[in-house]
């Protein structure tokens, strides 16, 4: 989606062209329905301005227009609502957390990320785990699985170049995963209120090559 | 013969016999609808200062990152911006009492208690509300809640600041957010509100159902009247879901019963859902009158029916009922099972086709009208216009998985703005210099109104426009500096552009201010019916209509409200209380049809 | 045209038998729509209870550990017998009974109070129990075997017990002042046969009231 770099920024993971894609089908068809009833407007006030001797006509409706005019936004808007499941399911539903994920534990507090890595044995809560605060690195050819929770308030865990949001609750344990797509550094933001401090919960996320990836989780690893 | 004919009749008759009520009791302590409408109006337009003012300190802190603020920066305290400089706690109290003062105490009043209260027994023929009593409290409760949610900023630990949704826990509990009194103030306030609007809701309901005029049969009521009455009903039944939820986070905070605290098992999404459930609704009451105001606009100043009317009273209804199944779109992302953020997003979308029904036929009332440009239909239009755009932007927001990038993001904010400035607001413009005339006796300045009008259409597009570019861009809504993250850094010159139209576009509605007052004193007489309109209020009351609206009695009505270039006669209009051997190709008599109650 | 000169004809003929309204008194309309909305404010407080009670079924005891059922029970009893007075009420001034009329009034005020008084030594009791509303100090033990027995149920259940019979209560309240204002007013002859607007007025809010009691007996109490 590199070409509408002028509207959004592209995408770093492999849901965010299917949500780009979806957002700009909905844009072509809002933008031809904005410029239709705009056009629409703007012809009828030039058309039937007020001329001196010009009278309107009586007219109370038109069925068939009505009824024309109602199904069609129908069938539309369906169609955008039922277009849009599989992409939601896909990103949302737990059942399609990729089996291969590397699972990182988030803890979201009054201002911080706190991400905690499962360590070389690949597992959580085990001896090896450590945690780093305000960064994130994954690899770039596996998906992440990051379990989301929060300590105080709600919070939310947005990756905009991933096109990833979701709410962290204090008492709930929230799914979320992504696949990137390229290597590079990347924006953790907080998209919910959350206090005084909401504007400086941000992190870095940064998406390494296999190798690198590697080599990282063993110098983290040194005790 | 009709009970309400009866009790006009015995008003009229006991009416004489009282003397003159003194001074308090016609301006302060009156139960005359039309004078709480206006005391309504006035407290209404006072809170949308109030609502802008803290808007122009939000976008100085946007536009202007750590500046002082000018001219009135050496006013404020040094626990909300010493020098002039916002502090973080102030940004996130100016953000919640921007929402709640405009959404509670502007548009919702200026809606709901001005036109449900002005309109009503006018446009249906009654003389006055079913329990003029009862509306008198409903203003006077609603004092209370409007200084008590102002005297928020002044306690200890500043006003509330969990936004104008007060998500819990950050609202429950004073050790996450450092507000305590602030935050409680708001619930009592609100609480209090909500009797205020229920007092509306009981009198304008029962009114509408059983103080109309004999003839006002459902399908003659005047468009703003269908659009008050389902207004109310949603009023009703959703305000008393939020003074649960309110109470419930009131004992939250002060006994600390934790219903929406984990750290007791509570439940914080409990609180959303609640206030969604009620949420809603709400932003429904934010529009639907606004609908109907304007339909009545258009109808009149097109002289011609309006197109489809009973489809317009459907689209009404069908709004009402889909409302109530949808609030979950707000919590797309909130952690809610996926599978019900599929129903919800089918119910949403759905809800934007009667929507799209009442933007049609309000085109095709213009389609071969005869259209005049005056300032209210000029409002009328721009509300036709910006309804598409924050309708059309709210099915982005209503496909599930485009929300996930622009949930919690500027493109919200656009969003409900186009709805409620573009939609709300410019409908209330449109009402109130539409019914001036009827209220205050003078036409409302036409220059000083086309200049307010394209001022504010201007500069009010300069600043909603492009918060849907930088909502895109990923800027997240409710920050206090997004400079600290690296990229939006770039989105400063477009926050900065923002804020200079946004100064452009406050101060233009002192305009407003200025035509307002100055019509109501030195504006152009008003004649009786200067719009040549069919309804009720202009044909069977004097202007000002005094007290009891309708001397002798309520009107007969004959035909719908919307009588427009009938061919069979020689005027462009019928009013509704026009007796039928008194139509064709006959003046329109100038005094109010005889009193009686049929043929 | 659009349309034919039989549907003009028609729009212009009044409708002379058409009379607005409900054929309900404006007060007795009004009555109804304001019990709806107090309907709702009681799903609002019960749906939440509902839901608190689904996710947290521990929190809330089995029926009669904590709460004094058979008191309860009684008191319900009384309620119960106070919508057979306010009908009786009723029915002594529709047949022109004033007499009656008080008389039965007074037996519902007492009665009402009666209730009111029942619950204020409940909530005595069960609040030196350690069943309160605060999250913090909550350690109610269990009516069997209070000493030292182990603490039964959690917060949530003394918070949402008491908002929800505490709102119910004050409207009770509310109703017994407003039915001693009819008493008063009875007193002055103010009702008559033909019209005894203010009694029928009162009796609705009051049965209303019993029947939110009676549920709230049900699923507070009881399930
Ligand atoms: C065409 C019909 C509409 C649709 C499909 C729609 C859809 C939505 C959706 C999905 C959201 C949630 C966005 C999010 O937080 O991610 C939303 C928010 C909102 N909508 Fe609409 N909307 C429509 C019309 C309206 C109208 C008519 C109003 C009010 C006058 C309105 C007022 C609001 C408000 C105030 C919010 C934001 C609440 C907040 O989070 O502060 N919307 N809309
Ligand atoms: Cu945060
Ligand atoms: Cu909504």
């Amino acid at each position: 989606m590199e070409n509408w770099s002028w509207l959004m920024d592209g995408s770093a993971s492999t849901f965010g062209p299917t949500i780009d894609r979806l957002y700009l089908v909905i844009l072509i068809i809002t933008g031809v329905v904005f410029f239709a009833t705009q056009g629409a407007l703007i012809w009828l006030l030039i058309k039937y301005r007020h001329r001196a001797g010009h009278k309107a006509e009586y007219i109370h409706g038109n069925t068939r227009a009505e009824v024309i005019w109602t199904v069609i936004p129908f069938v539309i808007v369906l169609g955008i609502a039922l277009a849009s499941r599989g992409a939601w399911a896909q990103v949302k539903d737990p059942q399609n957390i990729p089996p291969n994920s590397l699972p990182v534990h988030v803890m979201a507090s009054q201002f911080e990320w706190d991400v905690t890595y499962p360590g070389l044995d690949g597992q959580l809560e085990t001896g090896d785990d450590f945690t780093v605060r305000n960064r994130m690195d994954v690899p770039a050819d596996r998906p992440t699985h990051v379990i989301l929770e929060a300590e105080d308030v709600i919070h939310s865990f947005f990756l905009p170049d991933f096109r990833v949001k979701q709410d962290a609750v204090p008492g709930m344990v929230m799914n979320v995963w992504f696949q990137p797509t390229r290597t590079g550094e990347f924006v953790i933001g907080c998209a919910e209120l959350c206090g005084i401090g909401h504007t400086r919960m941000r992190g870095t996320l940064t998406v390494h090559s296999a190798a690198d990836y590697q080599a990282w989780l063993n110098e983290q690893s040194q005790p | 013969m009709a009970t309400t004919a009866v009790t006009a009749e015995q008003h009229a008759a006991t009416a004489q016999h009282h003397h003159e009520p003194g001074f308090i009791r016609t301006y302060v302590f009156s139960t005359d609808h039309k004078m709480i409408a206006k005391q309504f109006l006035l407290a209404s337009l006072f809170f949308l200062l109030v609502g802008g003012l803290l808007a122009a300190g939000i976008r100085w802190q946007l536009g202007f990152p750590g500046q002082p603020m000018p001219l009135i920066g050496g006013l404020f305290s040094d626990t909300t911006a010493p020098g002039g400089i916002i502090l973080p706690e102030f940004y996130n109290a100016l953000v919640t009492m921007h929402g709640t003062f405009m959404i509670f105490f502007a548009i919702m009043p200026l809606l709901v208690g001005v036109w449900g209260n002005y309109l009503i027994p006018l446009q249906i023929g009654a003389p006055d509300m079913a329990f003029p009593r009862l509306n008198m409290a409903s203003f006077w409760i609603s004092v209370p809640a409007g200084v008590i949610m102002l005297a928020g900023f002044f306690v200890q630990g500043g006003h509330a600041g969990a936004g104008w949704t007060a998500y819990a826990p950050l609202s429950s509990e004073p050790e996450y957010s450092g507000v305590y009194m602030g935050q409680i103030l708001w619930l009592i306030s609100l609480t209090i509100l909500g009797f205020s609007s229920l007092a509306g809701a009981v009198n304008y309901i029962t009114t509408v159902i059983n103080m109309r005029a004999p003839g006002m049969t459902w399908f003659r009521l005047p468009l703003p009247v269908w659009a008050l009455f389902v207004t109310s009903w949603l009023v009703l039944l959703a305000i008393p879901i939020l003074t649960g939820g309110l109470i419930m986070l009131l004992f939250d905070q002060t006994i600390g019963t934790g219903f929406f605290s984990a750290a007791t098992d509570g439940e914080p999404l409990l609180w959303q859902h609640v206030f969604w459930y009620f949420g809603h609704p709400e932003v429904y009451i934010l529009i639907l009158p606004a609908m109907g105001l304007v339909s009545e606009v258009i109808a009149n100043r097109s002289r011609k029916p309006i197109f489809g009317y009973h489809a317009m009273v459907l689209a009404i209804i069908a709004i009402a009922f889909l409302g109530w199944v949808v609030w979950g779109h707000h919590m797309f992302q909130s952690g809610m099972n996926p599978l019900l953020g599929t129903t919800f997003m089918i119910t949403t979308i759905i809800i934007a086709v009667p929507s799209a029904i009442k933007v049609f036929n309000w085109l095709g009332t213009l389609w071969r009208g005869d259209l005049h440009f005056d300032v209210p239909m000029l409002n009328a239009l721009s509300f036709v216009s910006m309804f598409v755009i924050g309708g059309l932007s709210g099915i982005f927001m209503a496909s599930a998985p485009v929300d996930i990038f622009i949930h919690d993001t500027y493109y919200i904010v656009a969003h409900i703005h186009y709805v409620l400035f573009g939609g709300s607001l410019f409908g209330i413009f449109a009402a109130i210099t539409y019914w001036f005339p009827k209220m205050f006796g003078r036409i409302f300045s036409p220059v000083l109104g086309k200049v307010h009008f394209w001022l504010t259409f201007v500069s009010y597009n300069l600043v909603f426009f492009p918060m849907h570019t930088i909502g895109l861009r990923g800027h997240m809504r409710r920050i206090y500096d997004p400079n600290q993250y690296e990229f939006l850094q770039p989105l400063q010159p477009i926050n900065t552009f923002i804020t200079i139209a946004a100064f452009v576009l406050i101060a233009t509605q002192l305009i407003f201010a200025f035509a307002f007052f100055w019509s109501m004193y030195k504006g152009e007489k008003a004649p009786r019916n200067p719009w040549k309109a069919n309804t009720l209020e202009w044909t069977a009351a004097p202007t000002p209509p005094p007290h009891l609206n309708f001397p002798g009695g309520a009107p007969v009505v004959y035909r719908g409200p919307y009588e427009y270039s009938w061919p069979g006669s020689t005027d462009d209009f019928l009013p509704q209380d026009l007796p039928p051997d008194r139509v064709s190709r006959t003046p329109i008599p100038s005094e109010p049809s005889p009193m009686s109650t049929g043929d | 045209m659009t349309t034919d000169a039989s549907t003009l004809r028609s729009m212009m003929i009044p409708d002379p038998a058409y009379e607005p309204g409900m054929k309900v008194y404006t007060m007795k309309l009004g009555m109804w729509v304001f019990l709806l909305s107090e309907v709702m404010f009681f799903t609002s407080l019960i749906g939440s209870y509902v839901i608190l009670r689904f996710a947290h079924p521990d929190h809330f005891a089995a029926p009669g550990v904590v709460l004094n059922v058979p008191l309860t029970a009684f008191n319900t009893f009384f309620l119960i017998c106070s919508s057979v007075t306010m009908v009786k009420a009723f029915a002594a001034i529709q047949q022109g009974d004033d007499t009656g009329l008080k008389l039965w009034l007074l037996a519902t005020i007492l009665i009402g109070s009666l209730f009111v008084g029942i619950q204020a030594v409940e909530y005595y009791i069960l609040y030196h129990e350690g069943f309160v509303p605060a999250a913090a100090d909550y350690h109610a033990a269990g009516r069997q075997g209070m000493e030292g027995g182990p603490i039964v149920g959690g917060p949530l259940y003394g918070a949402t017990f008491y908002t929800m019979t505490g709102f119910h209560g004050a409207h009770v309240t509310i109703g017994v002042i407003c039915l001693t204002f009819v008493l008063i007013r009875a007193l002055r002859g103010a009702y008559t046969q033909n019209d005894h607007r203010g009694v029928e007025l009162i009796g609705l809010y009051w049965h209303f009231v019993d029947l939110v009691w009676i549920i709230l007996f049900t699923i507070v109490y009881l399930i």
